[in-house]
């Protein structure tokens, strides 16, 4: 064939141009290699090729994709530049986004569309992205597998048979499979790190009140926050400085300055102190696990950082704290789908209470339901010291374990999951099991400190992650940290079979 | 056997803000069903609650006023219940941490003596919607205009012991809430409500009976009768033999009768717990005497200052105080006209029976202040008889001018001349020889015949005192 390179379409001309990064399709689209309309239409079309089997996208926003792309091109050609001008990307499905179905992976919200943006949508899109679409997720973020999703289970792109983690596990999976370049998540008790731990990604879960909550359908209140799913530290960086900021909407946002991240990668780790809690190097860890990830800590040694024992005391309770106050809240924050004003409502009610208890039994899944009673009874009468009030306490320990153990270190790290992504179907019988998926995440949440997930090795092939934890607002030290680390390793380069990377 | 009533009050305010509790959505009342509700107060997935900064300042004012605690801290919570018109599945209120704590309010009954009634606390909570079970055949209708306002909920002190001092403490409320400004106060369209918690007992017992909760009472008169009602129900049960259960009941006014709520509407567990879309609410001293500083002078100081500064008695000084608008009103009738006595009876008795007429408040009066001085001042001159100032003042409240403006066009001036009233009674007694025979027989009640018919012969305009001292001379034999 002879085929002319000058005026074939760039997507021929540019096979490989859904392999870029954040940070080289800024690069790309400043230099004027493709418009934001070429790479949007690529991802669309590599969406429909290959997006089906994985099951990452809900509802895929093609036509309103274009229009912002357009609208971004027209941008640039008026002289603007800012790097995420122009950059497809996908959010997780709870993020309100006007006229679009926001479904929160439940049939309870199946026809809602939302009238108005969450505020992370509207910054993004101020700034100039591009959605392709809402990514599939666990009901109402329930979940550490993405098998309780209304739309079906999402895959792992390392292997189909496999779980992408849960409950960010379609945004994971978009961004692993190259069906966008990065994406958007929340994390309550380690929705952002465990499937990046699973599909190979870096994932960071900002600190509490960084990220505006205003539009981010509410699972626990006092744990949810917003994060990022994405190839590399660097490109996390970018995505995080376009959502971060105090937002009057919240009340719970914070009203601390955000730094410039990217400026913020390039420190040498020459003298970080580095805590390794010694409750999360002991049982229940995989062997194969922890040799990868001390294999990981050798590199920072490498890179001049030294490694600190320390400990976190309470960490055994926080799995027993999170599931009374996380439900506890849930409880609350979704008895407004009632089937009263908008969401699903039973066919032919016979009166009001016919009307709750069917609208809510048939629009919510196990999980859901499950969650909801516990927390209700947590909650009850006579019941509150005891699991509530208990909890809270509990919680205020492992802050406090954490505030003492910055004292010494400037990061804390582990493994994120004791194992890598498990198979689908493998522990929906039995919720406890599931719930330990999240063992060494959720401390994190309960103590409101920004979390990474890095790639840090492979056992049998599937990837394995990097826990880092932070000081409260110490994102921009993350962000140094893992940038460093991928400057010094390749982990975050692999693909999975087929994805060229 | 004598019983005794033991009342408590709660009492839920709706404070005069522009916008709602937690969200931008407007207050005003009457507007088209659900046109005054935003994603937050449809409880739109996502939406979060951010406090009216406002509201919380009109609560530490109210605080401030019932001499209260002020929570440095304060907390809001979930009050968890399904509900229609409840948008959220929960009410957004405060249980354990509320703005306002312990403070007291005095009340003054008819006869002039007070008492001090404990408030136990005051919280912000958000109201409901409105269900409308009327409007629809076969369905309810939810109107979500009013979910979301702010309210102040006043909690007393079980210390009132009868229906007649629950009014008074009521009414004193209702004085202190609109002196403020933090509400309207008006019951009848619910901007103040009242649950009345209501036990008997013998009196010298020293436990409480069995109480029984009364919702939504919605004007004075009911609360009083609804007490009443109840007590006395609580009474014939226990005299029959019976006891009192812990319960809500409705009253009906239509039958002055209560009746108890079905137990299913009332046996919720609330399950309360920190609200965890808002962080606890931290005032300090500085913002607490800012609100000070904004103060009015309140009903109590202005009642005593009343009595010192014109001489009023205790009971006009605290009918007059009652209102801030009559007060300043009354004030400036005294001032122009320097006369408070007359003042105070004219704002208390003729004027008042005007407004009530046609109920109308005190800033909606036909009769400005200066005007009604300006009449006060006709009658101090002696220009005119109170008897004859009153049909000015009607004239008055007919809009037909300033009180000089009506005794010019009428030709009302007072008759003072004595000789001309000599002339009237001379003709008087001349028209009644029998009359005159008869007061000299020693029938001294004819006098007041006399005085009539000069009266009348002046067509009402003969100072009635002159009438009296020439009348008598006459009589006596000149």
């Amino acid at each position: 064939m002879n085929l002319n390179p000058g005026t074939a379409s760039p997507n021929i001309t540019n096979p490989n141009i859904t392999n870029h990064s954040l940070s080289a399709i800024a690069r790309a689209l400043k230099n004027g290699d493709y418009s934001s309309v070429e790479l949007t239409r690529a991802y669309l079309d590599r969406i429909a090729a290959h997006g089906g089997a994985l099951n990452a996208y809900i509802t895929v926003t093609a036509e309103r994709a274009l229009a912002q792309a357009e609208a971004a091109d027209a941008r640039r050609a008026k002289g603007e530049s800012q790097p995420l001008l122009g950059v497809p990307l996908a959010h997780k499905d709870l993020f309100c986004t006007a006229g679009v179905r926001t479904s929160c992976g439940s049939r309870m919200l199946d026809k809602f569309i939302a009238p108005y943006d969450a505020t992370v949508v509207a910054k993004l899109d101020a700034a100039g992205m591009v959605t392709l679409g809402k990514t599939n997720m666990d009901e109402f973020a329930m979940g550490s597998s993405n098998e309780n999703s209304w739309y079906g289970a999402v895959r792992n792109p390392w292997n189909h048979a496999l779980v992408p983690g849960g409950s960010s596990g379609g945004s994971a999976a978009a961004v692993a499979a190259r069906l966008c370049p990065i994406a958007t998540g929340t994390d309550t008790g380690g929705s952002v790190r465990q499937p990046a731990s699973f599909c190979g990604l870096t994932g960071l879960k900002a600190t509490y009140g960084r990220i505006s909550r205003w539009g981010m359908i509410a699972y626990a209140s006092s744990l949810d926050q917003a994060g990022v799913l994405a190839q590399n530290a660097a490109d996390c960086a970018l995505l995080l400085q376009g959502m971060a900021g105090f937002d009057p909407k919240d009340s719970t946002s914070a009203q601390v300055a955000v730094p410039d991240y990217a400026a913020a990668l390039h420190q040498p780790l020459q003298g970080l102190r580095i805590g390794l809690p010694k409750e999360h190097f002991a049982e229940g860890l995989s062997l194969e696990v922890e040799q990868q990830i001390r294999a990981a800590l050798a590199v920072f040694e490498r890179l001049g950082a030294t490694l600190v024992e320390v400990s976190l005391p309470n960490s055994h309770l926080s799995i027993c704290a999170y599931y009374v106050i996380a439900p506890a809240e849930a409880s609350a924050n979704l008895s407004r789908y009632d089937g009263v004003r908008y969401g699903y409502r039973c066919e032919r009610p016979k009166d009001l209470e016919d009307l709750y208890k069917r609208s809510r039994s048939e629009g919510f899944g196990n999980e859901v339901k499950r969650r909801i009673m516990v927390g209700t009874y947590a909650l009850s009468a006579g019941y509150y010291e005891a699991y509530y009030g208990k909890a809270q306490k509990v919680r205020r320990l492992i802050k406090d374990d954490f505030t003492r153990a910055f004292q010494e270190v400037d990061v804390i790290m582990g493994p994120t999951t004791p194992g890598t992504a498990f198979a689908l179907g493998s522990k929906t019988k039995d919720p406890v099991t599931m719930y330990l998926e999240d063992i060494y995440t959720i401390a994190v949440n309960l103590a409101g400190l920004p979390g990474m997930s890095i790639p840090a090795g492979q056992v049998h092939g599937l990837p394995i992650g990097l826990q880092i934890v932070g000081r409260d607002f110490d994102e921009a030290r993350l962000l140094n940290v893992a940038h460093q680390f991928q400057q010094a390793s390749d982990w975050h380069t692999r693909t999975p079979p087929g994805v060229s990377g | 056997m004598t019983w005794e009533t033991v009342i408590g009050l709660e009492v839920h305010v709706q404070l005069a803000t522009h916008s709602k509790l937690f969200s931008g959505s407007s207050t005003r009342f009457g507007a088209a069903p659900n046109t005054q509700a935003n994603v937050y107060d449809l409880a739109l997935p996502g939406t979060l609650p951010v406090l009216n900064a406002e509201a919380l300042r009109m609560a530490v004012q109210f605080g401030l006023a019932i001499g209260a605690e002020i929570g440095l801290t304060s907390v809001f919570d979930r009050k968890n219940y399904f509900y229609p018109d409840l948008p959220k599945g929960y009410q957004t209120s405060q249980l354990a941490h509320p703005t306002v704590g312990k403070g007291a309010l005095t009340i003054t009954r008819d006869d002039g003596s007070t008492q001090t009634i404990g408030i136990t606390r005051a919280h912000m909570e958000e109201d409901a919607g409105k269900s409308l079970h009327e409007e629809f055949p076969h369905a309810t209708g939810i109107d979500l205009n009013r979910a979301g306002t702010p309210l102040l909920e006043i909690v007393s002190e079980p210390e009132l012991r009868s229906a007649k001092d629950a009014v008074a403490y009521l009414k004193k409320l209702h004085s202190l809430i609109t002196y403020l400004g933090i509400s309207d106060g008006d019951m009848s369209q619910g901007s103040m409500r009242c649950d009345a918690n209501v036990s008997v007992r013998k009196v010298g017992a020293t436990e409480f009976g069995t109480r029984a909760e009364i919702k939504n009472i919605n004007s004075f008169r009911f609360v009083e009768k609804a007490i009443l009602v109840d007590a006395q129900r609580q009474i014939d049960l226990i005299e029959e033999g019976g006891k009192v259960v812990q319960e809500t009941r409705l009253y009906d006014a239509d039958k002055n009768q209560t009746r108890s709520m079905r137990s299913k509407e009332v046996a919720n567990d609330y399950r309360y717990f920190p609200e965890p879309d808002l962080l606890p609410v931290v005032i300090d001293d500085a913002y607490i005497a800012a609100v000070r500083a904004t103060l009015p002078e309140l009903p109590d100081v202005k009642a005593a200052r009343l009595q010192s500064q014109y001489g009023l008695s205790v009971y006009d000084a605290n009918v007059l105080a009652s209102e801030r608008a009559t007060a300043a009103y009354f004030e400036e009738v005294a001032q122009t006209a320097r006369d408070a006595k007359l003042a105070a009876n004219w704002v208390m008795v003729d004027l008042q029976a005007v407004l009530n007429k046609n109920a109308l408040t005190i800033a909606q009066s036909p009769v400005s202040a200066a005007a009604l001085a300006g009449l006060i001042l006709r009658i101090k001159d002696n220009t005119l008889s109170s008897k004859i100032a009153k049909t000015v003042f009607e004239a008055m409240v007919a809009g037909e001018g300033n009180a000089d403006a009506i005794i010019a066009a009428k030709g009302l001036t007072q008759v003072t001349d004595t000789h001309a009233i000599e002339q009237l009674i001379d003709t008087v007694l001349a028209n009644n020889p029998t009359q005159v025979a008869q007061y000299r027989a020693g029938q001294e009640k004819v006098f007041t015949f006399f005085i009539g018919q000069v009266m009348k012969e002046s067509k009402g305009k003969a100072n009635p005192a002159q009438v009296n001292d020439l009348l008598k001379a006459k009589l006596a034999g000149n």
